[in-house]
């Protein structure tokens, strides 16, 4: 029961995948950043503009109530219409924007921390360690990570603080799998084996040699993790146990058109829009930095 | 045969470490516990019920044990709410997210195997393109969006298909297709892209190989060399991961149990969870762990037995 042994299933199946895939992008031009790349960053800087600037912006209240302009559907005076409630929906996509972004970015944060403080000591020193947290880390795959979160929220309260605890949490494994292949495959270069040479610490070729070669699939995985965390948080909130009602997020948004659908479509599927817009632009970004930091590409 | 015992072996500690976190998440609950499940106006018989059924008094452990060697013997307590025994409810429901998974993985293996096929046999053309641009999109839409995407096409608009509602297998078998078929349709299509893009992959990689130019230098019809010699070979991968999409799969039917009001495992969670009915939320969730945890071990069985390199 050598630690190899223990982290063959896991490490056969992605690098087969990933190695097939490069393969089929038959003309390899280098990390070519199209049209769409361009489109999806400028839709999220949008957002994300919108979204920190809220309380700036000439917006209607999000929570203000209006009966006489119930479930109006976009014109000038109502850019994006209006809910069942009379609600202003471009104003609450927006500030359905700071939920859903904040807990992504937060989320992805912790789960991006702590995956590389597991996961870069288990890809250097091998051995027990790297057995125990590739065990662990199989234990937390191997459950689906949205009934872990439906019973966080259930439990404990659906709120800000809860949510990014738990989405985190179940975002680690990925990044310790990261974090530990590509330690895997830095830890045998010459200027790791320089360094050691010339009498680096573990903890300084760690932090001063691997960390900063860690950064550009990191931050790429972190891209695709956000377009992850932004679907699970928003079916947690259509299910109705993301932040409670008031509060407008996509998915209560979405939910709370359901039963007009028939006759309002535009109440549910305005917001499903903006969120379907948001995990495109996300995916697309993060496939692009993964394919431009994939070290079978550029590393030659 | 050895190496399947131990993986068995493996299954015990993970099933019990999802079960005793599950137990133990009802301990996150603030305040007096019986007064948070049954509410503040609750009766003092039902206070009592609750209290002997949770052995409150004793420590966390013991309280796992106890409930752990009475759903051993097939016994996972009763409803707060109805008192119902969880074991029924969860034998009634299981029926209906087996088929919607089932049917859902067969309708989507049979969109995906073709479109792989076609997309890496004519890789890099205007098709492939198309094919890996609807997988894109269909990628970054989530199962409840989708669902109600096609709610609204299928049921609100065209009224080709009911947009919810449950006809059970018993009254004939058409009206239980029909009642399945937009939740099946949501559930194939978040799963299709996945399936298609691995398939894609690794037959790309297949075609390059000689025995295809020699299939091709036969003159042999092109689905008879994508089909017989192509498939089989490019599909190992595939079948790993359509048993890890098992967990994508199992969160989709939570959602579209809800949506379209399928009586299955999903929405017996979800509507426990909003009456906090917990025992019931308990029983779910530990079939949901059990059932995960035995399909991934199946799966990886299977995959040993198609590649016999993997059992080393």
């Amino acid at each position: 029961m050598s630690a190899s042994s223990a982290s063959t299933p896991g490490e056969t199946l992605p690098s087969s995948v990933v190695h097939a895939e490069s393969q089929t992008e038959i003309p390899w031009r280098g990390p070519s950043f199209g049209l769409t790349f361009w489109l999806s960053v400028i839709c999220l800087v949008v957002l994300a503009t919108a979204a920190i600037g809220a309380g700036w912006l000439p917006l209607r209240d999000p929570l203000e109530t209006d009966f006489l302009h119930r479930r109006i559907p976009p014109n000038s005076h109502f850019w994006l219409g209006t809910d069942q409630l009379g609600r202003d929906t471009l104003s609450r996509i927006i500030f359905g924007a700071r939920v859903s972004l904040s807990i992504a970015l937060a989320a992805s944060l912790l789960s991006a921390f702590f995956g590389v403080i597991f996961g870069l000591p288990a890809g250097y020193f091998r051995g027990r360690l790297e057995a125990g947290v590739v065990g662990a880390s199989d234990i937390v795959l191997a459950f689906p990570g949205i009934i872990l979160a439906l019973l966080v929220a259930a439990y404990a309260g659906a709120s800000l603080t809860n949510l990014v605890l738990v989405l985190g949490f179940l975002g680690i494994p990925g990044y310790t799998r990261i974090a530990r292949a590509t330690t895997l495959n830095f830890a045998q270069r010459d200027f790791v084996t320089a360094a050691r040479a010339i009498g680096a610490s573990h903890l300084r070729i760690m932090m001063r040699e691997l960390l900063p070669n860690l950064a550009p699939p990191i931050s790429a995985i972190m891209v695709l993790g956000m377009s992850r965390i932004i679907v699970i948080e928003g079916t947690l909130s259509f299910l109705g146990l993301s932040l409670p009602p008031p509060a407008p997020t996509w998915g209560n948004m979405i939910a709370g058109g359901v039963s007009e659908l028939a006759f309002h479509p535009a109440i549910s599927f305005v917001p499903a829009g903006v969120m379907f817009i948001t995990i495109f632009a996300l995916n697309v970004i993060g496939d692009a930095l993964r394919r431009a930091s994939d070290p079978r590409d550029t590393a030659l | 045969m050895r190496i399947m015992g131990r993986k068995l072996l493996h299954l015990i500690p993970i099933l019990l470490i999802v079960t005793f976190a599950t137990f133990a998440l009802l301990n996150l609950l603030p305040g007096d516990v019986t007064l948070e499940l049954l509410g503040s106006d609750a009766t003092p018989s039902a206070i009592a019920r609750v209290r002997a059924e949770l052995h409150l008094d004793d420590p966390l452990a013991v309280r796992y044990m106890r409930w752990l060697g009475q759903a051993l013997q097939g016994d996972l307590g009763h409803s707060f709410i109805t008192g119902e025994p969880v074991m029924a409810a969860l034998a009634r429901s299981l029926p209906v997210s087996i088929e919607l998974m089932a049917l859902s993985l067969l309708l989507s293996l049979s969109l995906a195997v073709p479109a792989g096929l076609l997309a890496a046999y004519r890789a890099g053309t205007f098709i492939d393109k198309l094919l890996s641009a609807l997988a894109a999109m269909l990628l970054s839409a989530p199962s409840f969006m989708l669902g109600l995407l096609l709610m609204f096409f299928l049921a609100l608009t065209l009224k080709w298909l009911p947009a919810v509602g449950y006809t059970p297998l018993s009254e004939g078998i058409l009206g239980n297709l029909r009642s399945f078929a937009i939740p099946v349709l949501t559930l194939a299509l978040v799963e299709w892209p996945v399936f298609m893009r691995i398939l894609r992959s690794d037959a790309i990689v297949t075609l390059q190989q000689d025995y295809v130019l020699l299939a091709k230098a036969k003159g042999l019809r092109s689905a008879h060399i994508l089909f017989r010699h192509v498939l089989k070979p490019s599909s190992f991968t595939l079948i790993t991961v359509a048993g890890l999409t098992i967990a994508t799969l199992i969160g989709g039917a939570l959602v579209v149990e809800t949506i379209f009001a399928l009586p299955g495992v999903g929405r017996l969670l979800i509507g426990s969870i909003n009456s906090r009915d917990f025992m019931m939320v308990q029983g779910a969730v530990s079939l949901i762990a059990v059932g995960f945890v035995l399909v991934n071990f199946a799966i990886d069985t299977l995959y040993s037995v198609l590649d016999p390199r993997v059992a080393r």
